[in-house]
């Protein structure tokens, strides 16, 4: 079965706005690892515009149909069971993986496992501190249901949801200095500086770029 | 038999012989002074020879891949489901080779052709060939037909194993390399079963030291038993399962060591047909090639060093329930290439026909094959518009 995709809101370029602003942060003639890359469209668009090497995890059989179509260098293989049977230690310069974080068995360890093989993070996950996250389980006692959220509790693959203050606890806990953050909304637009003074609150998807601490 | 040839098909085939006559030193230090390759090809070489694919065999394999000898054929070439005019591997674009390999039964030098020193079957004297000698031969091959590298080499299991080496040994002339069920070396249990296979051959009282053909005999036990083996570990217990259960041939117990149940039936009936196609020697020195297989052997066994110098991109297939040469087995060979930052897709195929299945038309896997094959299309169509 084909994996549930956000309505993807295509920017003029033709990338979705979170997967146009994360290509922003790629340089160059770089190596990068996408991590549940779905359809391959960023790492398509990273060749493209930037020439870089890129290489992609995922494990639905259709998307993987669709990276080999794209000539996208794409390993079927499953995040949760680590990265070490694929690739040595500081084999890219950035590890993206969006969308993906809040599905994976061991977040922690993935983390951790990105900047042991990558010099750089990436990471996209769904905010559940957003306001109508917030709203639903304060008002209605439910469990929020949102679009970028669109599952029950018991049918959802999204087994470690977190939000921007709980990332950045585990970051702060592991040694990771974060670089750059920024915010979304849904239709995945970088908004007002209402959403920037407000990120837990506003923001509803969350994008880090980040690497081991240097001191 | 056919009773039309489907428009899909590449028709009637003929396999045709070249003879070599400049002589080729083996890895084992022996040399054939001459030997004949024979071969078989579909479509057309195109004006500037940038569509060449060659089709590595696999342990049991020939060169009739696709398409039929006569109309009185009862089955087509052994993987006609990909190839021919608007397949996966499509023969109204490239011009698609298969040669049977040296020390092979249909037509190339072998156990069971004439030594031309002695005027005698070659039989059991026939030198244990590599695959690496395989590669120089069919290099030599690839030459003498005027072409100067292949767009693509595709080969599963024993196949498999080629392509790799072809990757290896001459890694400019290779441009997409798809390796299907394969592993990068064979497991002590691997090796095991091809043990037991040569044990079962060389014990047949019809064997005759290898001389059998001369005796105008054949080790019919003993090839028969050998395939048994060999299908068991083609298949996966489900398979087998799905495939025949525990169903009684007749209905009933017979309580005699006659055939009670249809797998019985079925392993026997292989084995059977088997003995009348192939040659027992031929048997015993591929497998032979087989164990022998370790390209990272000559790089300090590390197979990403072997891979350094490669240039092709690669396509790794492997299936799920093959425990023959498994899913861990072809990921080694991916790490590798990914250690030595090579092009490189790696899909399981979700399939339950064992090692089998990749002769077997499954739709993701024959999606991805075509995906690939239509990149390696785009760029000959590019390179002849230059």
């Amino acid at each position: 079965m084909r994996p549930y995709q956000p309505e993807p809101v295509v920017e003029d370029g033709g990338l979705r706005a979170d997967l146009a602003i994360i290509s922003q942060w790629i340089k160059a003639d770089t190596k990068v690892l996408d991590l549940g890359c779905g359809d391959g469209t960023l790492l398509a668009y990273l060749r493209e515009s930037r020439n870089v090497l890129g290489y992609g995890l995922e494990i639905n059989a259709f998307n993987i149909e669709d990276c080999v179509d794209k000539n996208i260098n794409v390993i079927q293989a499953d995040l949760n069971d680590g990265l070490k049977a694929w690739f040595a230690d500081n084999s890219f310069d950035s590890v993206i993986m969006t969308q993906t974080l809040q599905a994976t068995e061991q977040p922690d360890l993935l983390i951790e496992e990105m900047l042991r093989v990558g010099g750089e993070g990436i990471v996209t996950f769904p905010n559940m501190a957003h306001w109508s996250a917030r709203l639903q389980l304060a008002l209605k006692g439910l469990m929020p249901v949102t679009k970028n959220l669109p599952n029950q509790w018991f049918n959802t693959p999204n087994v470690h949801l977190c939000t921007l203050n709980d990332f950045e606890v585990l970051c702060k806990k592991h040694g990771i200095q974060i670089l750059q953050r920024t915010v979304v909304d849904h239709r995945h637009k970088q908004g007002g500086w209402l959403i920037n003074l407000f990120p837990n609150l506003l923001g509803e998807i969350a994008i880090y770029r980040f690497c081991r601490n240097q001191l | 038999m056919p009773d039309t040839i489907a428009d899909d098909s590449v028709g009637i085939v003929e396999t045709q012989i070249i003879h070599f006559s400049k002589s080729l030193t083996l890895e084992c230090g022996k040399t054939l002074a001459e030997y004949a390759i024979a071969y078989e090809t579909y479509g057309k070489l195109n004006a500037d020879v940038s569509n060449a694919i060659l089709i590595c065999h696999a342990l049991s394999g020939d060169q009739h891949v696709a398409g039929y000898h006569s109309m009185d054929d009862k089955k087509p070439g052994w993987w006609d489901s990909a190839i021919g005019p608007g397949k996966v591997i499509d023969t109204n674009h490239f011009f698609v080779v298969c040669i049977n390999n040296l020390g092979g039964c249909k037509g190339s030098s072998g156990p069971n052709t004439i030594n031309p020193e002695t005027g005698k079957y070659w039989g059991p004297d026939f030198p244990i060939v590599t695959v690496k000698d395989w590669i120089l031969c069919q290099y030599r091959f690839m030459k003498s037909l005027g072409i100067d590298y292949w767009c693509a080499v595709i080969g599963g299991s024993l196949g498999g194993m080629q392509v790799l080496q072809w990757t290896i040994d001459y890694p400019d002339l290779i441009k997409h390399a798809i390796v299907i069920a394969a592993a990068p070396k064979l497991s002590a249990q691997n090796i095991a079963f091809n043990e037991v296979a040569r044990q079962s051959i060389m014990s047949d009282p019809d064997f005759c030291e290898g001389h059998y053909l001369e005796k105008n005999t054949v080790p019919r036990r003993g090839l028969m038993l050998a395939r048994m083996l060999g299908h068991i570990t083609y298949l996966s217990d489900d398979a087998m399962r799905d495939k025949f259960g525990r169903e009684l041939r007749e209905g009933k117990l017979n309580f005699g060591f006659d055939v009670d149940f249809q797998v019985e039936s079925y392993l026997r009936y292989q084995g059977r047909s088997f003995v009348d196609r192939f040659d027992a020697n031929t048997y015993l020195l591929m497998t032979k090639t087989l164990d022998y297989f370790d390209p990272a052997g000559d790089y300090d066994d590390n197979l990403a060093l072997a891979l350094k110098k490669t240039s092709a991109q690669f396509l790794v297939i492997s299936f799920t329930s093959d425990w023959r040469f498994s899913p861990e087995r072809s990921r080694e060979i991916v790490k590798a290439l990914l250690q030595a930052e090579k092009r490189v897709s790696y899909i399981e195929i979700e399939a339950n026909q064992g090692h089998d299945a990749f002769l077997i038309p499954i739709p993701h896997y024959m999606n991805v094959l075509a995906s690939h094959m239509k990149h390696i299309t785009e760029k000959t169509v590019a390179e002849v518009l230059l």
